[in-house]
Parts: C-alpha cells; sequence; structure tokens
C-alpha cells in the first residue's frame, strides 16, 4: 500500500491526510485515493484484520444504510451502522403544515407501511383533541392495516430472500405484493403514501367493490403464501443461512428496545394489538406469532405466521363492515369534502361545490378556513403507540394550542432496532451479518425520517 | 392595521406598534401565561410575529380565536387525586426513591398520560430506580426525543417514553436544561437502547448528555453546523412558481398558530 496523501497538494489550501488536493480555478480539488489504511491504523496492522465498509449502496444493505464492519479473516469483530443518509426532515416539516397536512408528511417515513404511520399519527392527534373515529373507520383503518402488514412482510421475505441468495422468494414475494398494493390503490387511490387515514377517520368511504375485492384476496393469498412456504421453509440452504443464526435472547431485547418480530422470536408475545389494543382491535380474534429460537429462523416464522394471523383479522374485519361515517361528525374538525372521481382524478364533487358555492356563503367560508388555517388543537402532549410490522411505532405529538403541531417526535422500530446489528453480528461470519440485517428488516426511511 | 403589499414583508416587523405584549395571542412575558399543564406554553409561532404576508402581527389570524389563550398558573403539579394507577405508582415512587421531592419537582396527568418531571441531573439515578424496583419495573426505554421552548429559560426539554411490560404501564420523564448548559446525565448505562435516541436528541436540539459513549452526530453530517430541530433553526426552502404565482416556502407562508 502506498501513501499519497498531500504529496500533490499545490498552494496552501487546507490539508487532508486522505485526499491529494489541487487548486483549480473552479477551487480545491481533493482526490480521493483509498489504500491509505496503513497510515491511519499505525503499526499493528496485520494480514487478516480489515475493515470493510458497506453500503450505503449496497444492494445487501436496505437501502442506504451504511456497515461499517471490522473484520478478522471472516469474523466480525465489530459492526457499526451508519444512518442518516435518508434523513429528509419530516418532523421539522411537519412544525411548518397544519395538522391533517402531517399526514402526507408521515406517511412517507416508513414507505413499507405507509398505513400505520397515518393511523400512528392520527390516533395521536385524536388522543390530543379528546376525539375517537367512528366505528367504520376503526373497521376500515385495521383492514388496510393488516394488508400493509401482508405486504410489508412480502418485502421482507423478499429482500431477506434476496440478499441471502434466494431469488426466486424475491420475484414471488413482489408479486404477491402487488395484488395488495393493487387493493390498497383501489381504496386509497394510491400503491403507496396514501395519505388515507386522517385525524377523526378516514379520507373516504370504501369504494364500491372493494369488499368484493378484498374477498378475492382472501382466496388467492393463502395458496401464494403456501407458495413463498414451499420455496423457503423447507429449504436446506434457507435453514442453514437462518438457523442459529443472529441470536438475539430476550434479556438483549429489552435491553435494546427492540420490538415486533424479533421481540416475539425471542418468545415474548408482546404484541401492541393484544396488549393496549386500539382501532378496536380487542374485539378481532387472533393469536400472536412466536418463536423460541430467537434467531433469523424464528423472526421468519414469525412473520410466517403473522401473514396467516392478518388474514384471519381481515377477514373479521369485513364481517364487521356496518354502514356509516367514516369520519367524525364535528365540522370543526372534519374537512367538508364530498369526493368524487372526475375527469382529472379524484376531488371535490361538483354538487357538492355548487351547493356550497350557490346556496351557503357560510359553509364555504368555513370551508376556506378550515382547509386553509386547519383546526386548533388544545395544548399538551401524548404518546400514542400501534404495533407496526417492525415493532412499536409510536407518535409523541406536542401542540401548543395552534392549528400546526409545535412538534412531532417519531419512535421509529427500525431505528431502534437497528442498534442490535452489533449484538447480532459480532463474532459472527461476515456472509450472517447479512442475514442479521436482513431479519432486523429495517426501512431506512423510516430510521432516517 | 397596514397592510403590506403581498410578496414583501415588512423589514420592521412591528410596523404600527401592535406588537406590544397586550395583544392578544402575542408572546406575553407574564409568568402566569408561561406554562401551561406540561408544554402547554404559547409558545412563539415558528415565525416571528408580525412577517407575515399581510403584516398581521398577531400571527395572520383575523377571526379573532386566534388571540384566545388559556391561563394557567405556571410550574405546578397535577392536584391529586390522579386517578388510574398514577396515584398508588407515585406514592410507591415517593416511598421508595430518596430525595423524591427535590428530583421530581412536578407531576403532571394529562389525558390519561402520567410525567415527571426531573432534575436533568437525576434522570439517569430515577432511570434506574424505576427499571429496578418492584414497584414499577419500567423494563424498556422506547425512545427519547426533545421539545425546544424558546419563550423558557430552561428551553430545552429532554422526553423519555418508558414501559413496564410487567404492570403494562407507560410513563413519560420530562426534564428541561437551558441552551447555556445543556447537560443531561446519560441514561445509557441503565437503557443500552437510548444510545442512538440520544445521539439523535444531541443532533436536533444540542442537548449533551453527561457519560454517553459516543455522542456524535447521527442523521445529519458530521460536520454540520446548528441543531436543525431547535425553533429558531430556519426550515429552509425557495419560493416556487406554480400556474403563474409564486408560493413561498413553507416557512415564509401565512401562519396561524
Amino acid at each position: 500500500m502506498t501513501t499519497t496523501s498531500g504529496s500533490t497538494r499545490l498552494g496552501d489550501g487546507p490539508s487532508d491526510p486522505y485526499a491529494s488536493s489541487r487548486r483549480t480555478t473552479e477551487g480545491t480539488v481533493y482526490t480521493v485515493t483509498g489504500g491509505d489504511w496503513d497510515s491511519v491504523l499505525g503499526e499493528d496492522v496485520t494480514d487478516e484484520r480489515i475493515v470493510v465498509n458497506m453500503g450505503p449502496q449496497h444492494p445487501s444493505t436496505h437501502g442506504v444504510l451504511r456497515l461499517v464492519m471490522e473484520l478478522d479473516g471472516e469474523t466480525v469483530t465489530t459492526a457499526r451502522t451508519v444512518i442518516g443518509y435518508l434523513h429528509t426532515g419530516i418532523e421539522k416539516n411537519l412544525e411548518y403544515r397544519n395538522w391533517v397536512q402531517g399526514v402526507t408528511f408521515v406517511t412517507r417515513m416508513d414507505y413499507l407501511s405507509p398505513i400505520f404511520n397515518e393511523t400512528g399519527y392520527s390516533l395521536a392527534v385524536e388522543k390530543l383533541l379528546g376525539i375517537e373515529a367512528p366505528p367504520r373507520a376503526q373497521v376500515i383503518r385495521v383492514l388496510c392495516m393488516e394488508l400493509n402488514r401482508i405486504s410489508s412482510h412480502l418485502v421482507a421475505f423478499a429482500t431477506g430472500g434476496l440478499e441471502l441468495g434466494a431469488l426466486t422468494a424475491m420475484t414471488n414475494a413482489f408479486r404477491e405484493r402487488e395484488l395488495i398494493l393493487d387493493v390498497l390503490e383501489m381504496i386509497t387511490g394510491l400503491r403507496m403514501n396514501h395519505a388515507y387515514v386522517r385525524p377523526g377517520g378516514v379520507a373516504q368511504d370504501l369504494p364500491p367493490g372493494a369488499v368484493q375485492k378484498v374477498r378475492d384476496l382472501l382466496e388467492i393469498l393463502p395458496a401464494r403464501f403456501q407458495g413463498i412456504d414451499d420455496l423457503l421453509t423447507g429449504n436446506p440452504i434457507w435453514q442453514d443461512r437462518t438457523k442459529d443464526v443472529a441470536h438475539l435472547d430476550l434479556q438483549g431485547c429489552i435491553a435494546l428496545g427492540v420490538t415486533g418480530p424479533i421481540l416475539r422470536s425471542a418468545g415474548l408475545a408482546w404484541d401492541l394489538r393484544k396488549v393496549e389494543p386500539y382501532c378496536g382491535y380487542e374485539g378481532y380474534e387472533f393469536e400472536v406469532a412466536t418463536a423460541t429460537d430467537a434467531d433469523c429462523w424464528g423472526r421468519f416464522l414469525v412473520r410466517k405466521q403473522e401473514l396467516y394471523e392478518s388474514l384471519k383479522i381481515i377477514e373479521q374485519a369485513l364481517d364487521k363492515l356496518q354502514p356509516g361515517p367514516v369520519m367524525v361528525e364535528d365540522t370543526k374538525i372534519a374537512w367538508p369534502a364530498q369526493l368524487a372521481l372526475g375527469a382529472d382524478g379524484l376531488g371535490q364533487s361538483l354538487d357538492h361545490v355548487k351547493k356550497i358555492m350557490g346556496t351557503s356563503m357560510e359553509a364555504l367560508i368555513h370551508h376556506f378556513k378550515l382547509v386553509t388555517e386547519g383546526f386548533r388543537v388544545p395544548p399538551g402532549q401524548v404518546y400514542t403507540a400501534v404495533e407496526s410490522p417492525r415493532g412499536e411505532l409510536g407518535f409523541h405529538a406536542v401542540s401548543d394550542g395552534g392549528t400546526r403541531p409545535y412538534r412531532v417526535h417519531v419512535r421509529d422500530p427500525s431505528f431502534t432496532n437497528l442498534q442490535a446489528t452489533a449484538a447480532m453480528c459480532e463474532g459472527g461470519l461476515l456472509s450472517d451479518a447479512i442475514a442479521a440485517v436482513a431479519s432486523i428488516d429495517p426501512v431506512m426511511g423510516g430510521v432516517d425520517r | 392595521m397596514s397592510v403590506t403589499p403581498q410578496g414583501s414583508p415588512p423589514a420592521n416587523p412591528n410596523p404600527d406598534g401592535q406588537n406590544d405584549t397586550s395583544a392578544p395571542g402575542s408572546i406575553s412575558d407574564d409568568p402566569s401565561r408561561a406554562d401551561v399543564k406540561s408544554s402547554a406554553v404559547r409558545a412563539p409561532a415558528t415565525r416571528a410575529a408580525g412577517s407575515d404576508m399581510f403584516g398581521a402581527s398577531i400571527g395572520g389570524d383575523t377571526s379573532g380565536f386566534g388571540g384566545l389563550v388559556r391561563k394557567a398558573p405556571a410550574g405546578l403539579s397535577t392536584p391529586r387525586p390522579f386517578g388510574g394507577w398514577f396515584d398508588e405508582s407515585v406514592d410507591a415512587l415517593q416511598e421508595s426513591f430518596s430525595g423524591f421531592g427535590e428530583v421530581v419537582p412536578r407531576v403532571v396527568v394529562d389525558r390519561g398520560e402520567l410525567t415527571l418531571h426531573v432534575h436533568p441531573q437525576k434522570v439517569a439515578e430515577l432511570c434506574s430506580h424505576l427499571r429496578d424496583s418492584e414497584d414499577h419495573r419500567y423494563e424498556v426505554l422506547l425512545g427519547v426525543s426533545g421539545v425546544d421552548f424558546p419563550s423558557q429559560p430552561e428551553r430545552l426539554h429532554v422526553v423519555y417514553h418508558l414501559l413496564s411490560m410487567t404492570y403494562r404501564r407507560r410513563l413519560r420523564l420530562e426534564t428541561a436544561v437551558p441552551e447555556s448548559s445543556p447537560h443531561v446525565a446519560s441514561v445509557c448505562h441503565v437503557y443500552p437502547t437510548a444510545d442512538f435516541h440520544e445521539r439523535e436528541t444531541w443532533d436536533m436540539f444540542g442537548v449533551v448528555f453527561d457519560d454517553h459513549p459516543g455522542l456524535t452526530r447521527i442523521l445529519m453530517p458530521d460536520d454540520w453546523d446548528g441543531f436543525p430541530q431547535r425553533k429558531d433553526y430556519p426550515l429552509g426552502g425557495v419560493p416556487v412558481e406554480y400556474k403563474g404565482a409564486q408560493i413561498p416556502p413553507p416557512d415564509e407562508r401565512r401562519s396561524y398558530a
């Protein structure tokens, strides 16, 4: 290895030990050469000990996650996660929009589970307001959340399979996910980033034919799940790659604040849908999937079981659907929207606009103020949590009594679970580190927010 | 009221002297208004009053309702009984934790949630007790985050969300430090999960967690200046043209807060 640092530096620009630099008419230009680890590490460098950077764009790092691993041969001695590459300032942006507009931002955080983000946020705003969404809206929320849980777990199998070399698992799981996204698109208008669940209810009622479409989906999905099951569960390579890999016991999970399938794979049946029901989950019959392996295999089994449990919940939700409003009746909170599909997409129904414009000036003023100003939320702070596919998704919302959030902090499960990477990887093989990160199933949009 | 032409905010944020503290809705120095419940402060709008597109000094609200401020005495605990399991739990803590009165000056119950306001240097000690004590068993720290109240002398609030899986209870700890000395005791050795969360709070608010094993930025680049989630840190943005009209960036739009 040769050290080239500073050797071609011209002029008196700032010295950088890792990159040579030269002055040009455009300013100082640095040339990063690499190969200078010996100058960084000093004398005690052996041939076996190397530091490897994986990412932030490596195909098996789940998006823009960067892993800095120190290897002794093929054994990982330290593993550090470096995050922040997808930081978009969503929490800051929320403070400059009204409470309803916040939904549009939070749905983009953990982009694989948008409905959970929206519901968690809406529940926080509703708790601040002291209101509750009507029963039909609650059922629709549960329906959409469970559909979303399936699509999210399918991506976990898809990317996890891809990372461990099971490419067919990837193609199949993404294919089945698309079936669910089709239904969500029919219900909400978008495949992802729905902004469908709003404080006080949901944006609009289920469109005609949606229930039948979900029922059709319930017919198809079990066989499709079986297909993925057949590909992975009995596959000896898949078992070898996941069993006894990335072990994290219950004590470790609790110390590291890990929730969701990872915690349940360690044997604790902790599921907020059961222990702190919200949106009427107490009225649904389902099992909390657990495993006792506390390894990648256990997490796979838990997620797989949750697919079937979600189907059970969806079926019950369809039976619970009763006619009724999908938004609170309080016109100081609910937007006076009556959406209809027009030539240019979904928008305010023309009849409704005609009625407002033609017959009620007060309604027009009210509508205008509600949409431009938003509603005021009584001062205070709340914390609400929902069980997202990755664990406890918490919203800490603070209001100063205004029409905009004073502060919203999101406790994203991926952010916290990622801390377990070191505990899972260190002492194991490099290839197992990939399995470990895949079993955590982090979504960097949620981690970095 | 003088109206400034749209699109050119007045250079003087107080064009016609309407920004006196007696105007409804403006930020008052009156201590009786300084704090409503735990965080219910009439904090300043995220932008200076009076810099609105229409030059209104009370946040742009023209209805008059924006000036309604709920008054509450500052810094008081919620009167007992709290209801639910709160009384029993706080009593148990009072008995078993020595110096409870100094460490926890305020106990607030709001919307069915219990908040203990804690002395910033005692947070770790209290967490350790709450985790290990048989009466509490808060095994899990869910997260640490901050809230910035620039109008308060101790503007940087740090909030901890604890969860007891044994009792299925949740508890919030809140502490506040001044900007000049933003030191809070780190809880990393009690709850290892606090590592990332405290780094994020340092990154976003500039709160220093003493004894944290490696307090570095986590979301922002290492060489970033400033703390983005503070209220005086601008959101940034550029005006965009939409259908012929200039739309100002979000932090310069009308605020009704």
